[in-house]
């Protein structure tokens, strides 16, 4: 333990913010960066032949992409309103 | 059959060009014949970092385009025999560079060459795709900065998906960390993402660490690359970093602060 320890405040440095913001943020962009590009637009086109039949939001819809060793998988997640105006 | 060497890193300003200039002197200072080639079309630099930019006479999409011969453009380094430049045109046509072409200059300098170092321009179009696609190797020069962090795995990104290497389904580009503009001192007061935090988030093999320097400045300001003024610290690391690429075993420096007087009093450890 050196004297000049002794004087050292600790707090919180900011050199480990950054660690730990660019960790989430580079995982993040990682999984989205291996996605296949026509995802936006799928999304969008789902979200439009849904809404013919029933009234739900832009963020109703999530499409969610996964990758393993051996499959991909494509998991779509529509929230459907409780009152549906346009059902007969 | 030459090694092709891309110097990259998505974000600018982090020391491409003064990396491209000091690993392809050092290459051929070990006696390896080397060129170096300026990817950044519009806006030319390598010529002056490397102290040549008097002797331009032909570029690089002159030799696509068929205006002039390899060996026209080629200028030979005037502190060493075994090492040319390839200066980038200053056109502002920014489709002058062709995959086709590209393909075609580093086929016929490999057939002469050994290593070819490219000298990738900023930010991820043409010039920058072009740089890296025919890679063998890659230097991702990073700064020890949460915008160069980011920038430097996004290129990673497209190194492991875009280059020919990738598209062809062969073995990957080796890639190797160069940390340039690192201060110990800021490291140790907790201002500075340390080599072990830019490895935890990269997952590079490290290649060297280059220290915040005074003499890359003055490198620059007179047109000699930094790597030949041997009594520098960022001088040293250059070396150091050519050494271990050859397969050299040298431990790592620059990584811990240099202890002054008062540091070895009361410092401890």
């Amino acid at each position: 333990m050196s004297l000049l320890n002794y004087f050292k405040i600790n707090k919180t440095s900011s050199a480990s913010l950054a660690k730990e913001r660019l960790q989430i943020l580079v995982a993040h962009e990682r999984t989205s960066r291996n996605q296949p590009s026509y995802l936006p637009q799928l999304q969008q086109e789902i979200l439009e032949v849904i809404r013919k039949y029933v009234n739900v939001g832009q963020d109703a819809i999530t499409v969610n992409f996964e990758q393993d060793d051996n499959q991909e998988t494509l998991e779509l997640n529509i929230v459907l309103p409780d009152y549906h105006p346009k059902s007969f | 059959m030459a090694r092709i060497i891309v110097v990259t890193s998505g974000k600018g300003g982090v020391g491409k060009t003064t990396t491209s200039a000091a690993i392809a002197m050092g290459l051929a200072k070990k006696g390896h014949k080397t060129a170096v080639i300026d990817f950044d079309v519009g806006l030319r630099n390598l010529d002056l970092i490397m102290g040549c930019e008097r002797r331009v006479v032909y570029d690089f999409v002159n030799v696509i385009n068929g205006e002039a011969t390899l060996n026209q453009a080629l200028i030979r380094d005037k502190h060493c025999d075994q090492l040319y430049v390839l200066p980038a045109s200053q056109t502002r046509d920014k489709d002058a560079l062709t995959q086709e072409g590209v393909g075609k200059i580093l086929e016929e300098l490999s057939k002469d060459f050994q290593y070819i170092v490219c000298d990738s321009p900023a930010g991820i179009e043409k010039g920058a795709h072009l740089a890296m696609y025919f890679a063998d190797d890659a230097f991702v020069v990073t700064n020890p900065e949460v915008s160069s962090v980011r920038d430097s795995d996004r290129m990673l990104g497209i190194l492991s998906s875009k280059s020919r290497r990738a598209e062809q389904s062969l073995e990957p580009i080796k890639e190797y960390l160069l940390l340039s503009r690192y201060s110990p001192e800021r490291v140790k007061l907790g201002d500075m993402l340390s080599v072990d935090d830019v490895q935890d988030i990269l997952s590079l093999h490290l290649l060297g660490v280059i220290p915040e320097s005074k003499s890359v400045l003055t490198a620059s300001n007179s047109g000699v690359p930094v790597i030949l003024d041997d009594k520098s610290d960022a001088g040293q690391a250059y070396a150091d970093i050519v050494a271990r690429y050859l397969g050299e075993d040298r431990p790592h420096r620059f990584i811990d602060e240099k202890k002054g007087l008062f540091g070895k009093l009361f410092g401890g450890k």
